[in-house]
């Protein structure tokens, strides 16, 4: 085997195109490790939310709560059944509200009871107070309130006829509800004129009674309705990542073939500077598989460097927030890019790909050079 | 038993439609211990034989024995291995790793051998101070002068401890003094290593350490004693 320090000297010999090279696969990895943590912050936002005991109770064919509504009286109806812990009926309404950048996007209000911070324990109110029921009053999320205008304790937000006062602010712990505006189920009901419930979360007392009340609901031919768990209602949401998804692959496959001639080049350029190198190898009795090996080696190497330079470019992104449309609701998604470390040895992989791809051909091409007249190649 | 038999050796060079003949009907034998020097103008064909000893180039017909082998029909792979464990190679040009130091451009041909690493530190220490180069062993090629890097080159051929030394025009990238010491290390490697040498060389001064001359002319082995 030939050494490896022979191909990392020969690399820092040729510094210049070897650090343009490494510059290259670097952003490629960098950006293509972006996209990913874009993907797996929004799927993530999903994936981890809701509490296993919880029901969401949504009109029977509804896909979200925004598009679900029925009587107030089923309320009565689920609250009585057995195994129901509590009960909180919510009513959803969007609204369009300006970001700070000046643009508006689409907000969901949320109407709550006095049971939702019950129902969701992983939500907390860092700032401000409560609502009071009655006096127009709103809480925001923190994502809300850093990214939309009037989002600060004391400002106005217009929801239907009149402004609401910002009085608390809530951290949803990177769930759906971090893109949410919650007001007093009453007030929201009555300024929009809408009697009706939008969803109900119903939290049950163990696993075991949480099937039989799913199953009393469906069979109930009063209610119409579906029960998902809140855990599997917001994963059948994730779905809104796909676009996203396929978008960062595509423009991860077209960037590594960028990446993959640029590391062919690279190497090219190494083998025919190396030419009598490589003969002398042959001479001293290295095979044409020990020099394949050595030049793919050399080439993985580059490739891996700036695969790693990739990844620490992308680990900044880690934690910055940014929205998307959720396609299944129109509304906005607030999510965090997340970095992980899957997502670093994922890079990693890619790039490992990226070299293995771009030295092949000048690999091959280092190890059936003809020794004799390899041997008279001036340098 | 002979450590070099060329028989009926014939090597055409095809350039395009041309056919040029490089080496023709070559017959040779060199005994064990010998050292042959080939000389002869340019494009004679003795670097030609030489690549043909050393198992870098084939015949297009004939025979290559070499230490009772016959390397005509080997494989490229058993070609490799057989010139990592029968010959040494030593360039006109030194063809040292440049990246790599003395220590590391000697120990090259160990590592396709089953020698730990502290049997390759000794073999290769032993082949440094055969040349006189034990000092300069943590040095780049970069940092020796001609002579040394040649002397780096042959300890690299020797380090294996081969049969067969082959020298293509060692000394002609050398001053005289260099050329000189270089000349004194193989006669000492010939004379009490017993190591057969073959020697390709212009210069009439190092023929004469050799214990045979051997001229080519247009492709022909003239026989000992003429000159082209």
């Amino acid at each position: 085997m030939i050494p490896v320090k022979y191909n990392f000297r020969s690399l820092v010999v040729r510094r210049v195109g070897t650090m343009m090279t490494i510059g290259g696969v670097g952003l490629t990895v960098g950006i293509f490790v972006s996209i990913l943590a874009m993907v797996n912050g929004l799927e993530n936002t999903y994936v981890n939310s809701g509490e296993p005991l919880n029901l969401v109770l949504l009109r029977k064919g509804s896909q979200t709560e925004t598009n679900s509504y029925y009587n107030r009286s089923f309320k009565g109806i689920v609250e009585t059944m057995n195994g129901v812990q509590a009960v909180s009926g919510e009513i959803l309404v969007i609204i369009n509200h300006p970001r700070l950048t000046g643009e508006s996007a689409n907000l969901i209000v949320r109407g709550i009871s006095d049971k939702t911070f019950a129902l969701r324990p992983k939500i907390k109110l860092v700032e401000g107070r409560m609502l009071k029921t009655g006096l127009r009053e709103v809480m925001v999320s923190r994502s809300v309130s850093n990214r939309f205008k009037d989002g600060k304790i004391g400002d106005a937000i217009h929801i239907g006829r009149t402004d609401w006062k910002v009085v608390g602010i809530f951290d949803a712990a990177r769930t759906p509800y971090d893109s949410e505006i919650w007001g007093d189920y009453g007030d929201v009901a009555q300024e929009l004129d809408r009697p009706i419930y939008s969803s109900l979360l119903v939290r049950c007392t163990d696993e075991s009674s949480l099937k039989d009340v799913q199953q009393k609901i469906i069979d109930d031919r009063r209610l119409q309705m579906d029960a998902p768990r809140e855990t599997e209602y917001f994963g059948s949401q994730v779905g809104t990542a796909a676009p996203m998804k396929v978008l960062g692959y595509v423009v991860g496959i077209i960037m590594a073939i960028g990446s993959c001639f640029a590391v062919m080049n690279t190497m090219y350029a190494a083998t025919a500077y190396r030419t009598r190198e490589i003969a002398t190898l042959r001479v001293l009795g290295f095979r044409r598989r020990n020099i394949l090996l050595s030049f793919l080696l050399e080439s993985l190497l580059l490739a891996l460097i700036g695969g790693a330079l990739g990844c620490l470019f992308a680990l900044p992104m880690n934690g910055i927030s940014t929205g998307t449309a959720n396609f299944i609701t129109f509304s906005e998604i607030v999510f965090q890019f997340r970095v992980t470390p899957r997502l670093m040895l994922i890079g990693l992989a890619f790039s490992a790909i990226v070299g293995t791809l771009g030295g092949f051909l000048p690999a091959r091409l280092a190890a059936r050079i003809p020794i004799v007249r390899a041997l008279r190649t001036e340098v | 038993m002979a450590a070099v038999e060329i028989r009926n050796v014939k090597k055409v060079f095809k350039r395009e439609a041309t056919e040029i003949v490089a080496l023709n009907n070559t017959n040779l034998d060199l005994e064990s211990g010998g050292f042959l020097c080939l000389m002869g103008p340019s494009g004679s064909g003795k670097s030609t034989l030489l690549n043909l000893i050393a198992g870098i180039d084939r015949p297009t017909s004939g025979e290559v024995i070499v230490d009772g082998k016959n390397i005509s029909n080997m494989s490229e792979s058993q070609l490799a291995t057989w010139r990592n464990h029968t010959i040494g190679f030593v360039f006109q040009s030194f063809n040292l790793i440049p990246v790599l130091t003395a220590f590391e451009n000697v120990e090259l041909p160990l590592l396709l051998t089953k020698l730990s690493r502290s049997e390759r530190r000794a073999h290769v220490e032993i082949a440094l101070s055969l040349v006189g180069l034990t000092e300069r062993s943590s040095h780049y090629p970069r940092q020796l002068s001609g002579g040394q890097e040649q002397r780096v080159a042959i300890a690299r051929a020797i380090v294996t401890d081969p049969a067969l030394i082959l020298a293509d025009e060692p000394t002609g990238d050398l001053d005289a003094q260099s050329a000189d010491e270089i000349l004194a290390i193989l006669e000492k490697l010939n004379r009490d290593s017993q190591k057969t040498i073959v020697m390709v060389t212009h210069d009439p001064r190092a023929a004469h350490h050799a214990k045979v001359t051997r001229h080519l002319d247009k492709g022909i082995l003239l026989p000992e004693g003429v000159t082209a």
